[in-house]
């Protein structure tokens, strides 16, 4: 610990002094660009610009940066582009293992498996880019578009993606999260928080994805309980692209046409969204429903709150085994809100949205779906206590205005 | 003190230089400004195949597999220090010493041609590590941060085939060779080395005479050296364990191979994938035990495609044997165990 205290102290007194040496190198796009790239990425000083010219990188590698507080920045999202089409190895197109590192105004194309990963990757920030596989919606695409893992405080803000074959935006086992002004299409998750505590996602939009947005928790993973994520202000419409995930990962059992999923996380808040033509449900909260011996993990959702959403059409094509049942006796329509009952009634979500909402009744998390005993859930009139905003350091936020 | 670094750094550059061949440069070890060409630091006599007297060899009797290149492995100590080791035979290294690391393939008469050298240099403020690429003409070594890819052909089980050969980027080292974002050296763990220079062994013995207990490991592909199981599990733990450690680069998968795993999860008895994306190859778990054909590990192993292959880098073809080795362990276990 009490290294850890001067490792921080020292890294501040570098923080103050190091502006005055910083300095911005151009990496023209071209032949050798792997190389030169990558070497620029390495000699990096913290402070420095590395900025990319205009055109196409064409890359054969991966591309990773480890220095603390380096800006990577292009000159636009299509005017930069990073080109992963003739990748012949690593697992991500670029990885950042360092601190306070800007990403900023280039584009990703086409990498063989995640885009953009940061692992360990404090106070990072993601603005301006687009990251994509331009063949659309394919199995055979990288899994995760923008992943920041392991990390505390990330902000994503003002990205696109598209084509992801897993999560186009996925947080994963971090803290302190913000994402916004983001658009995901046309990827399984548009945009997905997993095993993580203290998210917004505010402002987006999610279409064309099999599921809008994913509040996740899984078993077996260090970092477990996934809590206190509010999801606000975001469209989340027209999630009907079939899902394209391979099988075995969590979100292939992603039901084509759900606006927002929860699984297995505590104290969500839903509220001010628009919700629409999402032909499975508008809004699912499910229990993690497979078998698994983790004695410290959770698998029941608890305190989500649903509030003041605007909903148009939704579940007429419920896309799970038994929906279709359920729809026809509820006169054909899935309802906009669905809670599998896991846990029982004091667990079920708090709603105020008028539009009909069901509890499938499935209390033992480990009951058969076909063994549902659907029954209305009553809407609320008294919002619980709001979770706080998140705010982030003041030096993240001023990097994107 | 900032200021001073440089200077510093060029006078080390300086005594460098005027090194004898064949005697070993403290301070190139010790330099920040690391050295353009490897013969600055007097780990070699001009040439690959002519390693300082001053350097330890040594080999693992269970290696990490790099695209069937053969490797040479030598330990530097500066003069008057010593090798310590802890409890389970990890060796621990004094500041001032070096892991030095030659890869290379036969060529067509059959002698071995070394393309790269990959040094761990052992600093006040921790190991850093860097590639160097050798000359074509075999006398000299350079330094390359961001690291290459070359076409090298090579005869895998008597098929002349050309292989993608890369050359890690620094960063790419430190991958590999991560603990909580600090740089560490993988292995050597007593259990796991030879050393065929005479008189070496007994040498390291005097200094950790606790390590004579200890039995070695079996060697991997040594049907004699081991049970299946006991073969398996040091292969897992050399090729994967770097990774899939609690503090490895891998640590967010929560598959732990490094010896670490508290239960059948953490050591991928089924347990479903996290973010394997097409690399899951349509199968739910990791292992899936008695079937090898359904395992996610199994399957990644096999590949050769970027976003599949595991181990992620280093990996331009699959290693035949090692695969056969844990399909058969998995197919050994019994079913039905999740």
């Amino acid at each position: 610990m009490r290294m850890r205290k001067i490792a921080i102290a020292s890294a501040a007194i570098c923080a103050l002094i190091q502006p005055a040496f910083a300095k911005t190198v151009a990496v023209a796009a071209g032949d050798g660009a792997q190389e030169r790239l990558q070497e620029a990425l390495i000699a990096a000083q913290p402070g420095d610009i590395v900025e990319l010219g205009a055109g196409r990188f064409s890359l054969t590698d991966g591309l990773s940066l480890d220095v603390n507080g380096v800006t990577v920045k292009g000159q636009g999202a299509k005017e930069s582009v990073l080109d992963f089409s003739n990748q012949k190895g690593a697992g991500e197109g670029l990885l950042v293992t360092s601190d306070d590192v800007i990403l900023r105004d280039f584009g990703v194309e086409n990498s063989k498996g995640d885009g953009i990963k940061s692992k360990g990757a404090d106070r990072i920030v993601y603005h301006k880019l687009r990251v994509e596989w331009t063949g659309g919606p394919k199995a055979t695409n990288g899994a995760y578009g923008i992943y920041p893992v392991e990390s505390k405080d990330v902000l994503i803000d003002t990205v696109v993606v598209r084509g992801a074959s897993d999560a186009g935006i996925y947080v994963g086992q971090s803290r302190n999260i913000v994402v916004r002004g983001s658009v995901a299409t046309e990827n399984v998750a548009g945009i997905e928080i997993e095993n993580s505590f203290d998210a917004d996602v505010h402002d987006n939009i999610a279409t064309h994805n099999t599921g809008g947005v994913l509040i996740f928790d899984l078993p077996n993973l260090p970092q477990m309980g996934g809590h206190n994520v509010r999801v606000f202000d975001n469209i989340i419409v027209d999630n009907m692209t079939p899902n394209f995930a391979p099988k075995g990962n969590i979100v292939a059992n992603v039901p084509t046409g759900t606006g927002v999923m929860v699984m297995a996380n505590r104290n969500v808040e839903i509220f001010d969204n628009i919700l629409a033509d999402n032909g499975t449900t508008n809004i699912m909260v499910v229990g993690y429903r497979f078998p698994h011996q983790d004695a410290k993990y959770d698998p029941l959702p608890r305190d989500v709150v649903i509030w003041d959403n605007q909903h148009g059409k939704a579940g007429w094509d419920p896309q799970f085994r038994g929906g279709k049942e359920i729809a026809a006796a509820m006169g054909g329509s899935f309802p906009a809100i669905f809670w599998d009952g896991a846990g029982g009634p004091e667990r079920a979500p708090i709603i105020s949205d008028t539009v009909p909402a069901l509890s499938l009744g499935l209390t033992d998390i480990a009951a058969d779906p076909t063994t549902a005993n659907p029954k209305p859930l009553a809407p609320s009139d008294k919002r619980p206590a709001a979770l706080p905003a998140i705010i982030l350091p003041a030096a993240m936020e001023a990097a994107v205005r | 003190m900032r200021l001073l670094l440089p200077f510093m750094a060029c006078f080390a550059a300086a005594v460098g230089l005027a090194t004898p061949h064949g005697q070993v440069s403290d301070q190139q070890i010790a330099g920040t400004n690391y050295p353009a060409t490897l013969s600055a630091y007097g780990f070699f006599d001009g040439a690959a195949n002519r390693p300082s007297r001053q350097l330890i060899p040594y080999q693992l009797r269970t290696p990490l597999f790099s695209d069937y290149a053969e490797k040479q492995r030598f330990i530097y100590l500066p003069e008057g220090a010593r090798l310590t080791s802890d409890q389970a035979g990890k060796l621990e290294f004094p500041v001032g010493a070096a892991l030095i690391k030659s890869f290379g393939y036969p060529d067509k008469s059959g002698a071995l041609r070394i393309l790269e050298t990959r040094v761990l240099l052992h600093q006040q403020d921790g190991w850093v590590a860097l590639p160097y690429i050798w000359r074509d003409d075999g006398g000299d070594a350079d330094l390359r941060v961001g690291g290459k890819r070359m076409a090298v052909d090579v005869e895998l089980q008597g098929t002349p085939t050309t292989i993608s050969y890369a050359v890690p980027n620094k960063n790419q080292c430190k991958q590999c060779h991560s603990s909580d974002a600090s740089i560490v050296p993988i292995g050597p763990i007593w259990q796991n080395m030879e050393f065929p220079r005479q008189g070496d062994r007994e040498k390291l013995l005097q200094w950790m005479p606790q390590l004579a207990k200890m039995a070695a490991w079996g060697k991997w592909d040594d049907l004699e050296g081991g049970t299946l199981n006991e073969r398996a599990r040091h292969y897992l733990k050399v090729n994967c364990g770097h990774c899939h450690a609690p503090k490895g680069s891998a640590s967010n998968s929560g598959l732990f191979l490094d010896g670490s795993a508290g239960d059948a999860a953490a050591y991928g008895i089924g347990k479903r994938p996290v973010a394997a994306g097409r690399a899951s190859g349509d199968f739910d778990f990791v292992i899936e035990a008695g079937r090898p054909d359904r395992s996610i590990l199994i399957y990644r192993m096999k590949s050769t495609d970027p976003g599949i292959a595991m181990p992620e880098l280093g990996r331009a073809t699959a290693h035949a044997e090692g695969v056969k080795l844990l399909e058969d362990w998995v197919a050994a276990m019994p079913s039905g165990g999740h």
